[in-house]
């Protein structure tokens, strides 16, 4: 019973809520709004439970939506899907307390858009039509946008251009791609359908145009991600966005891309995604990734650009994990994408939290605070170590995996990567330590207040999530499997028996 | 219900809402030439307007129910479901350009009921474009409509800019004029008729097309493409659409160019489906239009302007269904339009309520902090922009994407690509007036204080706003609607075969 409607509630609640929220005054807005995402929350933690570990979808809700293209209203979660999906309703609740000092004006709005961009975000990860993914797709662009523009830092206009254009510019290409696939489909079997099965089925005929849709698919998903060169947009959009804003960017948005790869590009694509050219260029855009983005991390003199050049590099373990494609590294690689989502989430929120305080994001500007704030300097430096993956967190458990599972894949690259474990205790000890442990010595820093209640309750879920995917990661990985399994036996053998398309490569 | 047009009676039924509108307009030109003076005369000339359109969509519903067709190949007028859609948008738009032209009229003074007297002749002149199956009536309803809107856009006729627009549009329009009528003439050369069903039955029999046929349809296309405004041919539009009374503009960019496209397609079509050469001519013209279109519009600082360059960038979308051609083309087109229609009446709605006395000075940065001052109304121009930006949700995606589909069904891969690569370009200039009304301060204090709308304008926004949503959310209805219309046109090859 609840797994045939709970899906569908997931998306259509927060959209009434949106609904309800915009219309109330702004005081009243917060506490509603706070009410509302934590119904979402409730509503979706029995999927934790009914799930159950096999491959293949479950919760599936299938109605037509616009019949004369074969558009239907497809939803339904796997093992990939299922912790994206949690994750994204129990960052929520955390966002919305958050921000409940942080914005001051234009309350209504701010929460309305937080709840819109919930369904947006769930939606993308639940759609198996193409179509309705691609909708949720670009939804989830509209909110952000505000949330960057409106309630953004100084140069927030500039920010929330750049973010929409890089994410609409991917996005348009793979609409044309999911097109082109549709009707490639449609011309083979003769149905017309935009559903994820049935395309999937067909996506092997392809030919050389797999080469074109692939980059188009590539492209979409490497943006969001993002990988190297294409990562320009998420240092501004980081810095700028509220804390709410980088806290969803983060944890949940970057998400989006490397389960767009999982979902889409490799399973429809096996053959190209695993050519030699394309391995080739992946691998090595990861490891620049990683490094690179480590390497500018160490440099940073804001404390919220370093957490966001962080983020490339942790994202660059995920997607050589998926690469990788062994079992270990594609749980590895899943299990990042939800580390990242808390450990980066905690960071954005400490470095929001002591803005409010001190409105500063530059290391410089504090020192020695420890002292002054004990309770703050103890859960930040909980979650660098978590974030640096220290053995006893979260962050350890996947990064190890990915590391173990990519090596039988790619040794030497998996040993360059291991360079940007490093590279992060680097930079994250070094910025630790200048932020709570150097002497005091600016005077401005020595009446900051500690974590008040409020603050803790947003810290502590988050804590406790670090050290139980730390200490027993099992629950999470036993769900993984055999999805992870699934595609891993979807892709290999197609990469080996499809068709050799190299002729045809661009 | 077969209408012969051989038969006096049956002849008049087909073109009953013609007739309806037409009597409509003769009686109000006699009305305003009793009662002219006052605010009031004025009022009630706008509301006999919409009762008159009301009274013609009836009138094509009703011909729509009784699904009339006309008998035999080579009656003037085409009595098919695409006919009765076509006459149903230009319908739409007169009525919310009736809707917000209430207010904008008593504000600035322009104190003439002849406006909507205009209005429904322009009104009528598409129509009959849409319904001709002769390449003459299409003419006869072009200039009809032409010389109704070259008076309209002077209508402030104290303003020199408004002046200037009249000028422009007549000079330059009387060229492209020229174009189709030679063109018409050198293809009745090369055929011996102007009737498009025989035309497509000629070229279909002839096999390679001539010389005299080719150059004909090329000098069409000219003449089309001056009245779409499309790249090359559009540097008339900006300062005509910028110096023209805002809800005139409106009418334009909405009414009379898809009163051109509907005409150019049946033409292209039913007429001269079997000679390739017109694909080619097109697919250059759809690039060149989306691309430049973009660029310039990215460069204008005045709103206005924009809209004007964007409706040029529309205009190119649109070519890209011509170019896909066959039902899916028209279906696709027919939707765009739809869209087109509504998002872009609703954008010149707004700015008509933020203008003051030339309106054609709103900069995109005179928006800044709307959404503070005036939420609902800035919340409808950003559906506005989102939805010209083809955002999903909103109706605009939804044409967009069945453009997309079409074209690439038709084998324009590339078309498809150049189309949304050229959108991503146009978010650079529908994303600056979303960014001013929301994200910018008011420059001044109470710099928004007498944006308003009147009741009825706000009416023709509800209406447009709701539109744009419903059909972006829940499209059913419009792609029956759609693939009706774009199935009942066929290339004349194919009725000469079964037909008769």
């Amino acid at each position: 019973m609840y797994g045939r409607w709970v899906l569908t509630a997931l998306l259509v609640w927060p959209l009434i809520a949106g609904a309800v929220v915009l219309l109330l005054p702004g005081r009243l807005a917060k506490y509603v709004a706070l009410a509302a995402s934590l119904v979402e929350f409730a509503l979706s933690v029995p999927l934790w439970w009914t799930f159950v570990p096999a491959g293949g979808m479950q919760f599936m809700v299938d109605r037509t939506w616009i019949a004369a293209w074969g558009i239907h209203f497809t939803v339904g979660v796997d093992g990939i899907s299922l912790f994206l999906v949690l994750l994204t309703t129990f960052l929520m609740p955390l966002s919305i307390l958050g921000s409940w000092s942080y914005i001051t004006k234009r309350e209504g709005g701010f929460y309305a858009l937080l709840l819109v961009l919930t369904t947006g975000m769930i939606g993308v990860f639940i759609a198996l039509d193409l179509f309705l993914f691609y909708v949720m797709w670009e939804v989830m662009l509209i909110p952000m946008y505000f949330i960057i523009g409106v309630w953004g830092g100084d140069n927030r206009l500039y920010a929330a251009i750049k973010f929409f254009i890089y994410t609409f510019f991917g996005s348009l290409l793979m609409l044309v791609a999911i097109i082109v696939l549709y009707l490639h489909a449609a011309r083979v079997t003769g149905i017309y359908s935009f559903s994820y099965a049935h395309l999937l089925a067909q996506a092997p005929l392809l030919g050389s145009t797999a080469w074109w849709l692939f980059g188009a698919f590539f492209l979409a998903f490497a943006i969001k991600v993002p990988l190297f060169p294409l990562h320009t947009w998420l240092p501004d959009a980081h810095v700028e966005a509220p804390t709410a804003g980088s806290v969803i960017l983060a944890g949940i948005l970057l998400k989006m891309g490397t389960y767009g790869f999982l979902r889409f590009a490799l399973p429809f694509f096996p053959a190209v995604a695993l050519s030699q050219t394309v391995q080739l260029v992946i691998v090595a855009l990861s490891l620049i990734g990683i490094i690179y983005g480590g390497l500018v991390a160490m440099v940073q003199p804001d404390f919220k650009k370093l957490i966001a050049y962080s983020s490339v590099a942790h994202l660059g373990f995920v997607m050589l994990g998926i690469w990788a494609l062994t079992l270990q590294s594609v749980q590895g690689a899943l299990l990042i994408m939800i580390n990242h989502g808390i450990s980066t989430g905690a960071l954005f929120f400490l470095v929001g939290m002591i803005y409010e305080r001190r409105h500063s994001r530059l290391i410089e500007a504090y020192g020695g605070i420890a002292r002054v704030v004990p309770l703050f300097a103890a859960v930040l430096t909980i979650v660098s170590l978590s974030s640096i993956a220290l053995p006893g967190t979260n962050g350890f458990v996947g990064e190890f995996l990915v590391l173990l599972g990519s090596f039988r894949t790619y040794p030497i690259a998996t040993a360059l990567a291991t360079t940007g474990v490093i590279v992060a205790a680097a930079y994250l000890l070094t910025a630790l330590q200048r932020v709570i442990y150097n002497p005091l010595t600016d005077h401005a820093n020595e009446k900051l207040t500690d974590l008040t209640p409020r603050e803790l309750l947003v810290l502590v879920p988050l804590l406790v999530c670090i050290l139980w995917v730390g200490i027993y990661p099992k629950p999470f990985l036993r769900r993984m499997e055999p999805s992870a399994r699934q595609l891993i036996e979807q892709v290999r053998p197609g990469a080996t028996q499809g068709q050799p398309v190299a002729g045809g490569q661009p | 219900m077969r209408l012969d047009p051989s038969i006096y009676g049956d002849l008049l039924l087909s073109l009953l809402p013609e007739l309806v509108l037409t009597g409509w307009a003769l009686a109000l030109l006699l009305f305003v030439a009793w009662r002219h003076q006052t605010v009031r005369d004025l009022r009630i000339t706008g509301w006999l307007t919409l009762l008159a359109l009301l009274s013609t969509a009836v009138a094509t519903w009703w011909l729509w129910w009784h699904h009339a067709g006309v008998q035999g190949l080579a009656a003037m007028v085409a009595a098919d479901d695409f006919r009765w859609v076509a006459d149903w948008i230009f319908l739409g738009a007169a009525a919310l350009t009736v809707l917000i032209s209430f207010s904008y009229l008593e504000r600035e003074q322009l104190l003439a009921p002849e406006y909507y007297v205009l209005l429904v002749f322009g009104t009528l002149g598409m129509m009959v474009m849409a319904a001709g199956a002769d390449l003459m009536v299409i003419f006869l309803g072009l200039e009809l409509m032409s010389v109704a809107v070259y008076v309209l856009a002077g209508f402030d006729r104290r303003r020199a800019r408004s002046a200037e627009a009249a000028l422009k549009y007549f000079l330059l329009g009387a060229f492209a004029s020229g174009f189709l009528l030679y063109g018409i003439a050198l293809i009745y050369g090369a055929t011996g008729t102007t009737n498009i069903g025989l035309i497509g039955a000629q070229v279909a029999f002839m096999g390679q097309p001539s010389v005299m046929l080719l150059a004909g349809l090329a000098l069409l296309i000219v003449g089309f493409a001056f009245k779409v405004a499309a790249v090359p041919f559009h540097t008339w539009a900006p300062d005509v659409y910028d110096g023209a009374p805002t809800p005139v503009t409106a009418f334009m960019a909405t009414g009379v160019k898809a009163a051109a496209f509907a005409a150019l397609f049946r033409v292209l079509i039913a007429g001269f489906a079997g000679v390739a050469a017109w694909h080619d001519i097109v697919w250059w013209l759809a690039v060149i239009t989306m691309i430049g279109g973009n660029l310039f519009a990215l460069a204008q600082r005045s709103l206005k302007r924009m809209l004007a360059y964007s409706s040029i960038a529309h205009a190119g979308y649109l070519l890209v269904a011509v170019t896909a051609g066959g039902a899916a083309g028209m279906s696709a087109f027919i939707v765009y339009v739809i869209a087109y229609t509504l998002m872009s009446l609703g954008a010149f709605a707004v700015l008509s309520a933020k203008g003051r006395a030339g309106e054609s000075d709103v900069l995109i940065d005179d928006l800044a902090g709307l959404a503070a001052r005036r939420p609902w109304l800035a919340f409808a121009l950003a559906i506005c922009m989102l939805s010209l930006l083809g955002f999903p949700g909103t109706a605009g995606f939804i044409g967009k994407w069945y453009i997309l589909i079409a074209a690439t069904s038709a084998g324009q891969n590339t078309l498809a690509a150049i189309l949304v690569l050229t959108s991503v370009v146009s978010a650079g200039y529908y994303l600056p007036v979303i960014m001013a009304m929301y994200m910018k301060p008011e420059p001044i204090e109470a710099a928004h204080v007498d944006v308003r709308l009147d009741r009825w304008g706000r009416a023709a926004v509800v209406a447009v706003v709701a539109g744009l949503l419903l059909f972006g959310v829940w499209p059913n209805r419009l792609f029956d609607l759609a693939r009706s219309a774009g199935e009942s046109v066929q290339p004349a090859a194919t009725t000469t075969t079964t037909g008769q």
